[in-house]
């Protein structure tokens, strides 16, 4: 199928315009994030609301995210926090407030989406699921290429140096050929994460990218976006992994109840936080046996 | 009866050539274009479009509802009374095709929703469409968990071609019906025609078991 069979594919990006003319993708090196940290403001989501039902799940979320910052989500469950996360890749529909990422329009979720509005996030993100989600049908290697290849249409030769490069980088360069489920949990998770990588993002989201493995297999996911994020790739993380969240978030976000309770930086949030509930969510958290 | 032995070795290879030019065409025709049908009435009772969906619930309804006989003579006695007029193979692959669209739309519909969620949401968000998705990622997986039923399907559909006889259709068990028409030998030739066709289930089958592990290998075992 070529790319004018499908229309839903054309996104405003679909042409791949450049975001910011000055700094294209550093061709050797996969692993580089698209743009330099430069603090400018990569996503804006102002308002944000979206109930399920009768239940409220955000009641105005406001997040701003500059390049090469790395904004970790904590909170209990169901305080909203992959609601906000799905919603900035399209996977949820708001009903109310906008996003846009520098360079794009402003969709406004209030109004009908125009169409391709969905692609035009995915254009800009790519999403590491909780449970890796790879195509158990393919091998590690085709499903890190299936994106660049199939919907960004890279040559398929471009497109496996990228992805060997890639998988080489998190230590999985030999499990190219191995199906996913012949490997770990968290080989799998390095899967899912390189796969994300591969679209070349200006933006990573993870959502609880380690709550589905065995806490000894934690450290390795969490070593990667660790470097993922010292190499200066943007990223939003939902997590309960708060020693994560100290050493490697610009800014946190303590989210309940569907709304930001208190945000700050790390060291503020988990040393004096100034509200209640953020305080007793740490309590439970640090302390869970008292 | 001395001639009980030699009447089934002559007639075994017409018999058997009755199957293979008659019986495994016509139920490899109605299989390949009764998929198309299902996969079709799959995706429109999934469908959002309520009209769809409801359109995709009545066919699978009258299709299962009705005699596949009643179906064939419809097609082929009843259509030439409102100026239809269709030969017996056409109206035998149409018939059976038809029937296979119903039952297999079922099937494929169970397996595009025992695929998780979660990999809709992988294809999207590496930017795939709807029907990309559909195509490279839920399709593979869900034509895995299918292939048990729908070789069900496909080794009663091979069984059930034998009605096709009653439309004038050269197959299998017609070709024994008229042997047996003629010298009178209707234990003999009926048992014949029965193993003959239980031959071609087996064949069927160990085709299905080895289509099935291939399907598995990326499946922990």
């Amino acid at each position: 199928m070529s790319p004018s069979d499908d229309p839903l594919q054309q996104g405003p990006d679909a042409a791949g315009e450049p975001l910011t003319p000055g700094d294209p993708p550093a061709p050797n090196d996969p692993l580089a994030p698209k743009a330099a940290p430069d603090d400018s403001p990569l996503l804006t989501a102002r308002g944000i609301r979206k109930s399920f039902g009768d239940n409220e799940v955000l009641r105005s979320i406001d997040l701003d995210v500059r390049r090469g910052e790395v904004v970790v989500l904590i909170g209990p469950s169901g305080s909203g926090k992959t609601t906000v996360l799905r919603s900035l890749n399209g996977l949820e529909t708001p009903d109310g407030g906008t996003i846009s990422f520098a360079g794009g329009p402003e969709l406004d979720f209030a109004k009908p989406l125009p169409k391709g509005a969905r692609f035009a996030l995915r254009d800009r993100s790519a999403m590491v699921f909780q449970q890796h989600n790879l195509f158990p049908h393919m091998t590690v290697l085709q499903n890190v290429i299936e994106g660049p290849q199939r919907v960004q249409r890279l040559p398929k030769a471009q497109a496996i140096a990228e992805a060997s490069a890639l998988l080489d980088r998190v230590g999985l360069a030999e499990k190219r050929d191995a199906y996913p489920f012949e490997l770990s949990g968290g080989q799998q998770q390095r899967v899912g994460i390189v796969r994300a990588l591969a679209l070349k993002p200006d933006l990573l989201l993870f959502d609880e990218p380690t709550s589905a493995l065995d806490p000894e297999l934690v450290g390795e996911v969490l070593s990667v976006i660790k470097e993922l994020a010292d190499e200066g790739w943007t990223m939003v993380v939902v997590t309960h992994e708060l020693g994560f969240a100290r050493q490697a978030a610009d800014e946190v976000l303590f989210m309940d109840g569907g709304v930001v309770v208190e945000r700050g930086a790390p060291g503020d949030i988990f040393t004096r936080p100034t509200e209640e509930r953020t305080r007793r969510f740490l309590d439970r958290i640090l302390r869970p046996m008292d | 009866m001395a001639s009980g032995w030699q009447l089934f070795l002559e007639s075994f290879w017409p018999i058997v050539w009755g199957g293979l030019s008659g019986t495994i065409p016509l139920a490899l025709a109605s299989f390949v274009i009764g998929l198309v049908i299902a996969l079709a009435v799959a995706l429109a009772r999934l469908s959002k479009n309520r009209v769809l969906s409801a359109i995709g619930r009545f066919y699978v309804s009258v299709i299962r509802g009705t005699p596949l006989l009643v179906q064939l003579f419809v097609i082929f006695y009843g259509l030439p009374a409102v100026g239809i007029v269709i030969d017996p193979w056409p109206s035998a692959i149409a018939a059976f095709s038809l029937n296979v669209g119903g039952y297999a739309a079922e099937i494929i519909r169970a397996a595009i929703l025992s695929v998780p969620k979660g990999q809709w949401e992988a294809g999207y968000t590496i930017g795939m469409s709807n029907a990309t998705t559909l195509r490279r990622i839920i399709l593979p997986q869900a034509a895995r968990v299918s292939v048990p039923p729908l070789s069900n399907t496909f080794i009663s559909l091979v069984k059930d071609t034998s009605l096709a006889s009653l439309i004038l259709v050269t197959e299998l068990f017609r070709v024994s019906q008229e042997i047996a028409a003629f010298t009178q030998d209707f234990m003999l030739l009926y048992l014949e025609a029965a193993l003959i066709y239980w031959l071609f289930c087996l064949a069927l089958s160990s085709g299905q078991n080895a289509l099935e592990r291939r399907l598995d290998r990326y499946v922990a075992q």
